[in-house]
């Protein structure tokens, strides 16, 4: 019988149930599947107990426990049963197990089992024990102790049994009892390789479970040599150990890397048949290859030396996939591309050889059109990282057209979802319009379990790329009709939100909605985009006869007995605001407010609004209905609560109850032995709905609840600066690395890696903090905070939020800062990030990258205009000028990048010496808008620059001058 | 990691089952029948990867599966495994399965449950690979076989 499954060319009779099952039983009766057995091992089936198919449930229960209450009173019987029978009662068990029935007894005759001599007592003894773990504590003594015992036996089969029951149970317990001798067994010189091999896995599972009782020590740098062992199991287990224990230990496991190169060198480039079995399907070593480039996606790129033997194996490895395959056989295909795809994640990890960046993702993007849907997926997988590329942004963005296909041609939804995560990834401004258009005609058919995800996807793009607003209000009501069901609270009060801060869209917005509710059958939060904007702009589109205010009114009114009670609620905020606009309705609105519906609805708040609104409006003046109608005052501007949905729904499964959050930080305040940060409520955060009388139950309370002012943000530590811990080390150089790019890693020690990515755009910016716990370990009472002394917070507002206080190991938490430039400033803010790690205290602070020159906006100009400009600026304050010696390579092209990472124009044949380069720009702040021009000068014989600045104000020469002189 | 490795045939009868993550009973049976909900409705020919059911971790985790005649065999494991690699694993254990019972069927899961787990136990060990080389593997389950047999020789 050919097996089910794609492309699987496997040994032909295998798991054919029906006719080699059958016949080598050779029972009578016909076998059927639902039909379950309970035999004991090595024994013929018809010995067994068999419950047919025609049985119910109850039957197959009632026979179960039958055999339980056999099996418990063979156990508890006075005469003392052999190891077979033990063995025997102790297999069925684990077979009724299986079959989803509790056991709660057979422990203890499974520990006895483990002292026997005899090797299949044993063996089924720890099966059970392994597969039934048990808490119960004077059991685990006993089976600690058979384990101590088989693990100094000397014999290499009871070790291995003792070390695998130890790997699959991995309790605490455990570790406490045997994390000593573990690493003595895996690194002694007598010991067998199979030993090896476990004890190797049996300590990393130890290590995971619980990290403290494995203390580093002598067997560290035995163990890394492992890496060199003839046998290639050996090898393969001591990678994954390896790979693990170096990702929290870097410095003492840094020997790994040089040794793990050579190693893949020597499979990769070796001819297959020196690596004895471990060739599968002609590729040799294909576990191995991918655990030893798992192993260097732990480090940043090695060293030049060895670098260069890295770089030829990746090469090489991307070589092969060119050649043609050595086996159809889809075996031989899996094998290379599972190397094949480590070694393009290995690349996208170090980020640093463009030339093997743009080679990964043309493999990728042959990979987008392979006929295996399985690389497909991958590609479409890999992708999604390598879009984050600097190096690769552009590249990847090359197989648009292949992949904006994916989500309508795919078969398979999994492999649709990758697509659209990828589409994300990839879109920018320059295919915004096209990514988004294609995410909204793909969400017409797409599967249920992806919609919402698609629905804050577009909402987001739509939002974040915006250039023309009456594009994104058109998306979003687009995305309304389409989905409507998927589309969130925080979609749609977003769109009001921008509609509200943005006028140049609002009678656009307003002219859309109009049109779009003309529908007759609409979805009801259109009615609720509808109400709320007409209510605030309606008077824009009044003047057109087709949509008089009676007319604006009447559509609304046709669709309210439709909408729930919420909606209508809204709808009667509307009202009120139209007898405000629109005076010549008001007598309609209140009929409609007077009647019985209204006033006697059974619903308190309708009935609560109805009568205030109409007597409001009964007893009001033009001029008092006008101020308390007036229309909404634009929201403050925060993080974008439709990405913290998303994030909330990719993240893992991190849902900390928010209170909780809460009262674990007012403890920390109040007793907790860290440094309490004494926070002073910098930012006020006017309540979005606060019109009057309370008739800002109308919807748009966007960003959860105020923040407390506990959580709050821009904590200032003039009081305690003692309190945040001194910067750590290299903080400034890796802040110098930040002046001219925006993304990259800002920190990283063994627990915590700190990642950064921000925007700028005149003087705003956003940037998103991410935070990654790198342990297993949860982090506790985590709380970063944005330290600025109190010259710089004059000039620079930051905003942001707290981050949950919890950080699960393995999870990243990403926090965002909203900036503002008031004015020019010198000093950068200091991020101190305080938490509690495995019970220690730790305390890190770094600079934070924000530098005056992030609000930089370049101008093109003529040579002409410069150096008008640059005679203008001839006031000696507003000059400055360094003159330095070069700590790069002097490369022209490397400088040319750099001076437009810094954020100024380069203004190409500017000035006469075309080895000079020059700049132009213009740094927005609140206050001001400052231009800014700027000279460089190489001087190649002397490997020195001379660097000249020229801005209308002092300080920002200096400034700019100090920042950029650090670069080249 | 490896978090867990199900088998279990067409109408969702676990025929193996390995946690090497602590669930509660309950629960693993829930994960049992999740899990055969989530790729009884996949067609056969698509990719062999999916996001982890609600129980085991969501997205956080893949679902790594073959369907071979009558049973799925399908693995749990978290970002650290290669999904091809895992793939190739399901294969190697099958193969193995197939060399030790000579023409391995679903029957030979129910009658030699012990077997087929210490088969298993040769391949993975506490959730990570342990060895990969299919002629290791069935040299020690040989070995086993001979200890047997002079065990029981000796009785």
């Amino acid at each position: 019988m050919v097996p089910v499954g794609r492309g699987m060319p496997f040994i032909p009779s295998v798991l054919a149930v029906v006719g080699a099952g059958a016949a080598r039983m050779s029972r009578d009766t016909p076998w059927c599947l639902e039909a379950f057995y309970l035999i004991p091992p090595g024994t013929h089936a018809n010995e067994g107990i068999q419950v047919g198919r025609g049985k119910s449930k109850e039957a197959e229960i009632k026979r179960i426990n039958k055999e339980l209450a056999n099996i418990r009173s063979k156990f508890k019987g006075d005469r003392a049963l052999d190891g077979y029978s033990k063995k025997k009662y102790v297999c069925k068990l684990l077979f009724i197990f299986l079959l989803g029935h509790d056991i709660d007894f057979g422990h203890m005759e499974a520990v006895n089992l483990l002292s026997s001599n005899r090797y299949t007592e044993k063996q089924i003894g720890y099966l059970f024990i392994s597969v039934l773990v048990n808490s119960n504590s004077e059991l685990i003594r006993l089976i600690n102790n058979a384990i101590k015992n088989d693990l100094a036996s000397r014999n290499p089969t009871f070790m291995g049994l003792a070390l695998h029951c130890i790997a699959n149970v991995g309790s605490r317990e455990m570790a406490e009892a045997f994390a000593g001798e573990i690493p003595r067994i895996l690194v002694a010189g007598d010991t067998m390789d199979s030993v090896k091999q476990s004890a190797a896995l049996c300590l990393l599972r130890l290590y995971r479970t619980s990290p403290d009782l494995v203390p580093m020590g002598d067997w560290t740098s035995r163990v890394v040599h492992l890496l060199n062992d003839q046998h290639l199991g050996v090898v393969t287990a001591a990678t994954s150990l390896i790979t693990t224990l170096a990702q929290k230990n870097p410095e003492e496991f840094k020997t790994s890397v040089s040794l793990a190169v050579s190693r893949l060198s020597r499979i990769v480039t070796s001819a297959s048949t020196d690596l004895q079995d471990y060739t599968y399907y002609f590729v040799p070593a294909p576990w191995l290859s991918v655990k030893l480039l798992r192993l260097l996606q732990c480090y940043p790129p090695p060293d030049p030396a060895v670098r260069g033997r890295l770089t030829e194996c990746l090469e090489a490895i991307l070589n092969k996939a060119q050649e043609p395959p050595k086996s159809k056989k889809v075996q031989h295909s899996n094998a290379k591309n599972a190397v094949l795809f480590e070694a393009i994640s290995l690349v996208i990890h170090h980020d640093s050889e463009p030339n093997l960046l743009v080679r990964a993702c043309n493999q990728l993007g042959q990979f987008l059109q392979h006929r295996e849907t399985n690389l497909r997926y991958l590609a479409l997988e890999s992708m999604c990282t390598l879009a984050s590329s600097e190096f690769s942004h552009e590249a990847v963005k090359t197989h648009i057209e292949t992949v904006i296909n994916a989500p309508q041609t795919e078969r398979d939804v999994s492999v649709r979802q990758r697509a659209v995560d990828l589409l994300y990834a990839m879109c920018d401004r320059s295919n915004a319009q096209q990514i988004v258009a294609e995410m909204l005609s793909y969400l017409e058919t797409a599967d249920y379990s992806i919609r919402e995800e698609i629905v804050l996807k577009v909402a987001i793009l739509a939002e974040k790329y915006a250039v023309d607003y009456t594009w994104y209000v058109d998306t979003i009501l687009n995305l309304i009709r389409i989905a409507g069901d998927y589309v969130s609270e925080e979609v749609w009060y977003r769109v009001i939100q921008i509609v509200i801060n943005r006028d140049d869209v609002q009678g656009y917005a307003a002219k859309t909605v109009f049109e779009a509710l003309q529908a007759s059958a609409c979805h009801e939060n259109l009615v609720k985009v509808g109400g709320y904007i007409l209510g605030e702009f309606g008077n824009l589109i009044a003047g057109d006869p087709r949509s008089s205010p009676l007319t604006q009114f009447h559509l609304l009114h046709s669709k309210f007995h439709l909408c729930s009670v919420p909606t209508r609620a809204l709808l009667l905020s509307t009202y009120i605001k139209f007898v405000n606009l629109f005076p010549e309705v008001k007598g309609t609105i209140q009929d409609v407010l007077r009647s019985d519906s209204q006033l006697k609805n059974a619903d308190v708040e309708l009935q609560q609004r109805a009568v205030e609104y109409l007597r409001l409006s009964t007893v009001a003046s033009t001029d008092i209905l006008a101020t308390v109608l007036e229309e909404m005052p634009p929201f403050p501007e925060r993080e974008s609560s439709i990405l913290a949905k998303l994030k909330k729904k990719k993240g893992p499964s991190t849902v900390t109850d928010l209170e909780e959050a809460k009262r674990e930080r007012s403890a920390d305040v109040n007793g907790g032995p860290e440094p309490a940060p004494a926070s002073t409520s910098a930012v006020s955060t006017p309540s979005p709905s606060a019109d009057l009388l309370g008739l800002g139950a109308a919807p748009p309370a966007p960003a959860g609840p105020p923040p407390s002012s506990g959580g709050l943000l821009v904590d200032v530590f003039s009081d305690s600066p003692s309190a945040a811990a001194p910067l750590a080390p290299g903080s400034e150089d890796n802040f110098a690395r930040f002046v001219c790019k925006n993304n990259g890693v800002l920190f990283e020690n063994q627990l915590l890696q700190i990642g950064l990515k921000s925007e700028f755009r005149q003087n705003l910016g956003r940037m998103f903090i991410f935070y990654g716990n790198k342990t297993s370990t949860q982090f506790l009472n985590f709380t970063p905070t944005l330290i600025c002394s109190d010259d710089l917070q004059a000039n620079l507002s930051l905003q942001t939020k707290p981050v949950d206080p919890a950080v699960d190991g393995g999870a990243q938490v990403q926090q965002a800062v909203n900036i503002e430039c008031v004015s020019d400033f010198t000093e950068a803010p200091v991020l101190n990030i305080q938490f509690r790690y495995g019970g220690t205290f730790q305390n890190v602070s770094v600079k934070l990258p924000i530098t005056l020159n992030k609000f930089f906006q370049p101008t093109e100009m003529a040579s002409q205009d410069f150096f008008q400009r640059w005679k203008q600026l001839s006031n000696p304050q507003q000059e400055v000028q360094s003159i330095f010696k070069a700590k790069h390579p002097m490369d022209t092209e490397v400088t040319k990048a750099k001076i437009i990472g810094f954020g100024s124009a380069l203004l190409e044949e500017v000035d006469p010496n075309p080895a000079n380069f020059v700049g132009a720009g213009i740094i927005h702040t609140r206050t001001a808008q400052i231009g800014c021009l700027l000279r460089l000068e190489p001087n190649l014989q002397a490997q020195m620059y001379r660097l000249t600045l020229r801005t209308s104000r002092e300080t920002v020469s200096q400034r700019l001058c100090e920042l950029l002189s650090e670069q080249f | 990691m490896i978090q867990a490795i199900l088998v279990f045939n067409n109408h969702g009868k676990p025929r193996l089952v390995r946690f090497y993550q602590r669930f509660p009973e309950e629960i693993q049976q829930q994960i049992v029948r999740e899990t055969f909900h989530l790729v009884l409705k996949r067609d056969d020919n698509i990719c062999n990867f999916l996001e982890g059911g609600s129980l085991i971790g969501g997205s956080d985790y893949k679902l790594i599966y073959r369907h071979y005649a009558t049973l799925y065999f399908v693995f749990c494991v978290d970002s650290s495994e290669s999904e091809l690699g895992i793939l190739d694993l399901i294969q190697v254990f099958v193969e193995t399965l197939d060399k030790c019972f000579e023409n391995v069927c679903e029957l030979d899961l129910i009658f030699h449950m012990d077997k087929v787990h210490y088969i298993l136990q040769e391949v993975v060990m506490g959730g990570m690979v342990l060895e990969t080389n299919m002629n290791e593997i069935v040299a020690q389950i040989e070995a086993q076989n001979r200890l047997e047999k002079s065990e029981s020789g000796g009785q």
